[in-house]
């Protein structure tokens, strides 16, 4: 793993601010990132280190491209036809848009938790074993392992320990997305990439999975797209703040919340629009 | 009194007529509907009330169990005719099926012109006649197996159970394959993803999540594709020749069906015998139709049960 200090292009100046103030190394590193879908110019030149074991939350009005960024991540644009990326984006050091780059391989090293929860049409233990099933494991003691591990890591163990015949369907809402939570980390990925995992949940739900957010920051990097500030400043100790598809500024979370050095960010963190 | 009071009443009997229009043309319409639909349901019953009333008498235990009896017409049966039909049914499975569902899978998959050619073709193949079909099955399954055969000299030779499933099967493409598509299509995008972003590749999130999710509409699909061939008889007229015993021969001295020999259906034997002279056939006609429609009645049947257990599934 890279640290920033030592690694940083001088010629951007965003990231001689983010790796300033930011400690701990670079898990992702993003530089002069250009996205489109078709013609439609959705991110431009977007720089930004993704530190190593932190919360990184990105904010920004709809439309302005954070959820389109946080897929790039993980490659997920690439189910969309004529899509385009300019720039280069790399994990502990690898291009992630090198051509021998396995798609597969990468989503297995960087999980995602979607808006809704998606469990699958099956019970509850098929939904966390089918992620270790697909890289071909079998063995169903070891599966039986992972299951009461990251159910356990997911803060779901005990309300489902008796049923794990059951269908995921029968689970609440916010049960379900920390099931989906969960199912990622069973393919154990290094980075979680969360694109607004609490919006259809209740405030009770929602708090679960940010205390879950707070464990988990220890062994994974989390990157989480939100249209919660409260959130984003509760969980994320660096923040992207996002608009017309530029990142308009990036930096530790207390800051940008506290002392925006950018005019459009002080208007969005402070209700004026958005 | 003062125009602030008077002003409403006004606007409000301006309205009504207005609302009485409305409401007149909600009731016209309606009624219409209400009309259109009952007639619908009118005819369904006059058919069947009608071949009930014809073919019930003449409905018997025989019919299942017995071949037809050419010394006493009045008291053979038509076995061999719903063997055959359910001979039939497999054989256009094997070729509709496969076809149909991995056709459809590959257009939702694929999204490419090809894709949308498919598509179209398919459509174009839905509407060709099945008399002309089973032209083509003969030409192309008829002919080739007799003369494979070097038997030209022997009218029925090439005319078999292959003949007839593959006239069937070709019809049943296009259902399974629009119903296999339309299906995968309701399946939430969403569950794609979580699969894809847990590492699957593109076939394994198709079989493992995406058909699973959708099987009982693809059951639905193709007990209904099964109940309209079930039916059809203009491609049989061209390709099965009909048989008056059961066309099975053995195999380690279990009898099997025999697929290259000509074989009978319960479509082509109600033609046969209400083209007869004989009115014993006659009958026997309007009761084989009452046990068609009986067995495509239960596949409907079967396919609704289908569609239902998924929903509850999903709830």
């Amino acid at each position: 793993m890279a640290d920033v200090t030592t690694q940083k292009p001088t010629s951007l100046q965003d990231l001689a601010r983010a790796q300033t103030s930011a400690p701990t190394a670079a898990k992702i590193l993003v530089e002069n990132v250009d996205f489109y879908y078709s013609a439609f110019h959705a991110l431009k030149s977007i720089n930004m280190v993704i530190p190593d074991r932190q919360v990184t939350a990105l904010i920004g009005p709809s439309g302005c491209g954070k959820s389109t960024f946080l897929r790039t991540l993980n490659r997920m644009n690439d189910l969309i036809d004529g899509t385009r990326l300019t720039g280069k984006i790399t994990l502990d050091g690898e291009d992630l848009y090198d051509k021998r780059v396995d798609v597969v391989d990468l989503r297995k090293r960087v999980g995602m938790v979607f808006q809704k929860p998606n469990p699958f049409p099956m019970s509850i233990y098929d939904n966390i074993a089918y992620g270790p099933r697909i890289h071909g494991l079998t063995n169903r003691k070891k599966l039986n392992e992972i299951v009461e591990r990251t159910l356990r890591g997911s803060a779901l163990w005990e309300e489902v320990k008796d049923k794990l015949k059951a269908s995921a369907f029968a689970l609440s809402g916010g049960q379900q997305q920390r099931l989906c939570i969960a199912r990622t980390l069973a393919v154990e990925p290094e980075v979680i990439l969360m694109d607004e995992p609490c919006s259809a949940l209740d405030p009770n739900s929602t708090f679960r999975i940010e205390q879950l957010m707070e464990d988990l920051k220890k062994d994974y990097t989390i990157v989480i797209v939100t249209h919660n500030m409260q959130q984003a400043a509760r969980v994320s100790q660096r923040t992207g703040f996002f608009l017309r598809g530029e990142m308009k500024e990036f930096g530790d979370t207390d800051q940008i919340f506290t002392s925006p050095k950018q005019k459009d960010t002080e208007d969005y963190v402070s209700g004026k629009f958005g | 009194m003062s125009t602030t009071l008077s002003s409403p009443p006004n606007l409000l009997a301006k309205s009504t007529g207005n609302v009485a229009g409305r409401k007149l043309k909600n009731i016209v319409m309606l009624t219409l509907c209400i009309v259109a639909a009952g007639l619908a349901i009118l005819v369904l019953g006059l058919v069947l009330f009608f071949l009930l009333s014809k073919g019930f008498s003449s409905l018997h235990i025989r019919l299942f169990t017995q071949l037809p009896d050419n010394i006493d017409t009045s008291k053979g049966g038509m076995a061999q005719s719903i063997f055959g039909t359910l001979v039939l049914l497999g054989v256009s499975s094997s070729i509709g099926l496969p076809f149909g569902i991995l056709g459809g899978i590959y257009q939702i998959e694929a999204r490419g012109r090809f894709a949308s050619l498919v598509r179209f073709f398919t459509d174009v193949l839905n509407g060709i006649p099945s008399i002309v079909i089973g032209i083509f099955a003969y030409a192309a399954v008829v002919v080739p197996l007799a003369a494979k055969a070097a038997l030209e000299h022997k009218p029925t030779a090439g005319f078999s159970a292959y003949a007839g499933g593959f006239a069937l099967g070709i019809l049943m493409i296009p259902t399974v394959m629009r119903t296999t598509e339309e299906i995968l299509r309701l399946v939430p995008f969403s569950l794609r993803e979580a699969s894809l972003g847990l590492g699957a590749t593109r076939w394994r999130t198709m079989w493992s999540v995406v058909l699973p999710a959708a099987r009982g509409g693809i059951i639905t699909g193709v007990m209904l594709a099964l109940a309209r061939i079930a039916g059809e008889t203009a491609p049989l007229l061209f390709t099965i020749f009909g048989n008056q015993l059961f066309a099975t021969h053995k195999v380690a001295g279990v009898s099997v069906p025999t697929l290259t020999a000509p074989i009978d259906a319960l479509p082509l034997r109600i033609y046969n015998y209400s083209q007869d002279v004989d009115p014993n056939h006659n009958a026997q006609a309007w009761a084989g139709a009452v046990v068609l429609i009986t067995l495509i009645l239960v596949l409907s049947i079967a396919a609704r049960f289908a569609t239902r257990g998924n929903m509850q599934e999903e709830k």
